[in-house]
């Protein structure tokens, strides 16, 4: 092979190796985007069956329940026009708080409970998940005051 | 008072860093020497007076001043003192000033130890270093003012967030900006040699002891950030593809590609533009990270929107120093011209080829970071981009790198032929093929992605062990004398690649054979985790400084034998009446374990965490080695005898 040819032949491989990777990527990110509903939307049977999704919104007061020999909990997410019953297996975030704002990731199956196998409640009181606080923006019900605690003092954990 | 003084310090230090800039610049275009003496005095009042701001700010929580409000919502007079101090830190206004505190820094340091540059390329190196630095102060000034005051003063302050309150709140971040912010002057380098349309081997001699110690900060403080996730977020994670992790991980790969490429450009006068052009991304990306954890635009693009000063401002910075850097890129890269040749099998090209595997690997973390804040700025939705996609993603992408690392230090230069390379590493190969068949097998469980793991290692440390071996046959005296005596930047090379080595044993066996195990417990009930049994003893009330906690207390044993006594805490904490989980870990070389109390389910019962996590202290021990690594280099001798004779030259 000539020089000439040679460097053909790395060009090509390397447009090869990059087309295939980015095939490979695009792929991967597309079956790993998690899309957001709030409870209106779920309710309305917007959200997708079978598939991962995320929710979000407030937990209803008085609505936790706990199993009794077992971490399975119960508790309702709200939009305050909405609602959704979610079940979860496991321990609950730090934060997480009947009143407070949650968000939770899992599937809805065909019992009509959403299972969840991720709650997120992030690390700060005074801190509403983004999602959180767009459901009940959504569903026009965010107070002033929540709106505004949305402080840069909150995500700073790393 | 004091605050004031601060603030207007910070301003006379924004007047200096416009003087440096100014003078350091225009002197150097037009060779007025008096102009570029003027420009670093300028450079170390500049310092002087952003440490009297710091300082300022550093006394006014030292000391409870709340009245200024940026203390006032970020300590609390119960919060014990080294916390206080690294509050300055703990918010938005306080992270730039110690941004704009460490470039100074930085800045100082390059006015000390680079006596022996060209007084021109100097005085282009801390111009474009003063310009940062005006950004970063305007920036400050403008929409950042730390010192504001809060009248009527508060009763006390809103405290630091119960999270932040933790010896890795002291050290992470100043050890994370000093290698975010040290990538500046690697990026003045690039800047200051396109200005002067001339990149010698020289340059890349001098940039590449600055960019090394950048890296090496950076490496550390990003391996500090994990442990400190790991030990206190109370779930065992030490990595979790956030974007606030991602913002530092990116310019970590630009960086680590660009002293390899910088490597290239010493030895061999080769991958010139290439080199120019990593020095400009890694430093971009330190400023996208930066802003992309500081300015709230991850809590929510629309934080933006409640001071759109502050947006604005941010994205035009980020605009001037890409676009402005790009386009003297473009108007002077012909300039400066490609640099060496080398034949398609060579170790130049196996180390280009690694160079873009982890750009490559830059851009798909920055895809799955920024993705979901485009789409959600655009009023497109909201999503979000979960670890799979970067564990599907990442992994398959660097893996050809790793394997080329074992293959390019065996690599002649300029050209070098496959058959020699295949025939003096079949024995490396057999090996690693091997073990990474056979141990998980020994370990009781295989899995494909295990023995994928160990099989990059393992080919790792048998290709350095070949390596050594080779050099070792070739000296004289004993293994340890011909050890030591071996060049400082080799020793340090393979130092540094046996931390990617342990690093990858830790991640491999973490994946493959933690026992995570979440349970409802009594006081006096076992529970059998992995090859341990764990008991739960009982829990206390004990009172913190500024915090309540309940202590729960646990006996692990592993066959019948006392191993380790566990103490997990729940903390609440007064101020912000919010709860904390402080878990308990007994460390060890093979095995973690990790307890930490959730909440109590019942008047008895808590729910319980107990973890098993094998070799996971190798991922911070490798991170480490990496960064030890570097210092070996950094200390080669070479560098410091070449500019002793350059500054003889000078004199």
């Amino acid at each position: 092979m000539k020089a000439r040819h040679k460097r053909f032949a790395f060009i090509a491989a390397g447009i090869a190796a990059v087309a295939i990777a980015a095939t490979l990527v695009l792929n991967a990110f597309r079956s790993n985007l998690v899309f957001f509903y709030t409870p209106s939307q779920v309710a309305n049977g917007e959200a997708p069956k079978g598939t991962s999704f995320r929710i979000g919104g407030l937990v209803e007061q008085g609505s936790l329940k706990r199993a009794n020999n077992s971490l399975d909990a119960h508790f309702m997410v709200t939009d305050t026009a909405k609602r959704i019953e979610v079940v979860y297996s496991g321990i609950l975030p730090d934060l997480f708080k009947e009143g407070k704002g949650v968000v939770a990731q899992g599937k809805l199956e065909s019992d009509g409970l959403f299972h969840a196998d991720q709650v997120l409640a992030k690390h700060d009181e005074n801190y509403m998940p983004p999602e959180a606080a767009e459901a009940l923006k959504k569903a026009g019900a965010l107070n002033e005051k929540t709106g505004k605690s949305l402080v840069t003092t909150t995500e700073q954990a790393r | 008072m004091i605050p004031e003084l601060g603030h207007f310090a910070l301003i006379l230090a924004l007047l200096l860093a416009t003087t440096q800039a100014g003078f350091s610049l225009v002197g150097a275009a037009r060779g007025n020497e008096l102009w570029m003496t003027a420009g670093v005095s300028a450079a170390r009042g500049q310092f002087f007076f952003i440490g009297i701001g710091f300082l300022s700010l550093a006394y006014a929580f030292y000391s409870n001043d709340f009245s200024v409000l940026y203390v006032a919502s970020n300590s609390n007079s119960a919060l014990p003192v080294q916390y206080r101090l690294a509050a300055l830190w703990g918010g938005h206004e306080g992270s730039m000033l110690l941004w704009a505190t460490t470039l100074a820094l930085w800045t100082v340091a390059v006015t000390v130890f680079s006596r022996h540059l060209p007084p021109v390329f100097k005085a282009r190196l801390l111009g474009t270093m003063g310009l940062i630095s005006i950004g970063f102060l305007l920036f400050i000034l403008l929409s950042s003012n730390p010192f504001e005051r809060l009248i009527p003063a508060a009763m006390d302050g809103r405290d630091l967030n119960p999270l932040l309150q933790d010896p890795g709140m002291v050290f992470h971040p100043p050890v994370l900006y000093m290698g975010y912010v040290g990538f500046s002057v690697a990026f003045g380098f690039a800047i200051a040699a396109l200005l002067g349309g001339e990149l010698s081997p020289e340059w890349a001699r001098w940039t590449r002891t600055w960019t090394t110690v950048a890296w090496m900060f950076l490496t550390v403080g990003i391996a500090f950030g994990s442990k400190w996730a790991y030990y206190e977020l109370g779930w065992g994670g030490w990595w979790f593809w956030d974007a606030v992790e991602n913002a530092s991980f990116m310019p970590w790969l630009v960086g680590t590609a660009l002293i390899h490429s910088l490597a290239v450009t010493e030895k061999r006068d080769a991958f010139k533009l290439w080199t120019v052009l990593l020095a400009i991304f890694a430093f971009s990306l330190s400023l996208l990270g930066t802003f992309l954890v500081r300015s709230g635009v991850l809590t929510s693009v629309h934080a933006f929107a409640t001071d759109p000063r502050r947006g604005l401002f941010i994205l035009g910075f980020l605009a001037l120093v890409i676009g402005g850097a790009l386009t003297l890129f473009a108007l002077r890269a012909p300039k400066v011209g490609l640099g060496g040749k080398f034949g398609m099998v060579s170790r130049e090209s196996m180390l280009l080829t690694n160079n873009v595997i982890m750009v490559v690997a830059a851009g798909v973390v920055m895809l799955g970071t920024l993705y979901p804040l485009f789409l959600d700025a655009l009023g497109l939705g909201k999503i979000s981009v979960g670890p799979p996609y970067f564990d599907t993603v990442f992994v398959p992408v660097m893996m050809p790198a790793i394997f080329l690392m074992g293959l390019a230090i065996f690599a002649r230069w300029k050209n070098a032929a496959l058959p020699d390379l295949m025939t003096r590493l079949k024995w490396a190969f057999g090996v690693s093929v091997v073990v990474a068949l056979l141990l998980p097998f020994v370990m009781g469980k295989w899995t494909p992605m295990i023995a994928l793991g160990l099989l990059m290692a393992m080919w790792i440390i048998t290709t350095a062990v070949v390596s050594l071996r080779d050099r070792l046959q070739k000296r004289e005296g004993g293994m340890i004398a011909a050890l030591i005596h071996l060049p400082r930047a080799y020793q340090g090379m393979i130092v540094a690649h046996l931390g990617v080595a342990v690093f990858i044993i830790g991640v491999t066996m973490v994946k493959g054979y933690e026992v995570e195990q979440d349970m409802r417990m009594s006081p006096g009930d076992n529970a059998t985790v992995g090859s341990y049994s764990f008991h739960f003893d009982g829990i206390q009330d004990q009172p913190g400084p500024n915090y309540m906690a309940a202590v729960g207390h646990f006996t692990a044993t592993r066959n019948g034998r006392e191993v380790a006594v566990l103490e997990p805490e729940k903390r609440m904490y007064t101020v912000q009446s919010m709860p904390m989980t402080e878990a308990a870990i007994s460390a060890g070389l093979v095995n973690d374990l990790y307890v930490s109390l959730g909440e109590p389910v019942s008047e008895q019962a808590w729910a319980v965490r107990i973890y098993i996590k094998p070799f996971v202290q190798w991922i911070w021990v490798g991170a480490l080695m990496m960064a030890g690594g570097g210092l070996l280099a950094m200390l080669d001798p070479r560098y410091r005898r070449r500019n002793k004779t350059q500054q003889g030259d000078n004199a």
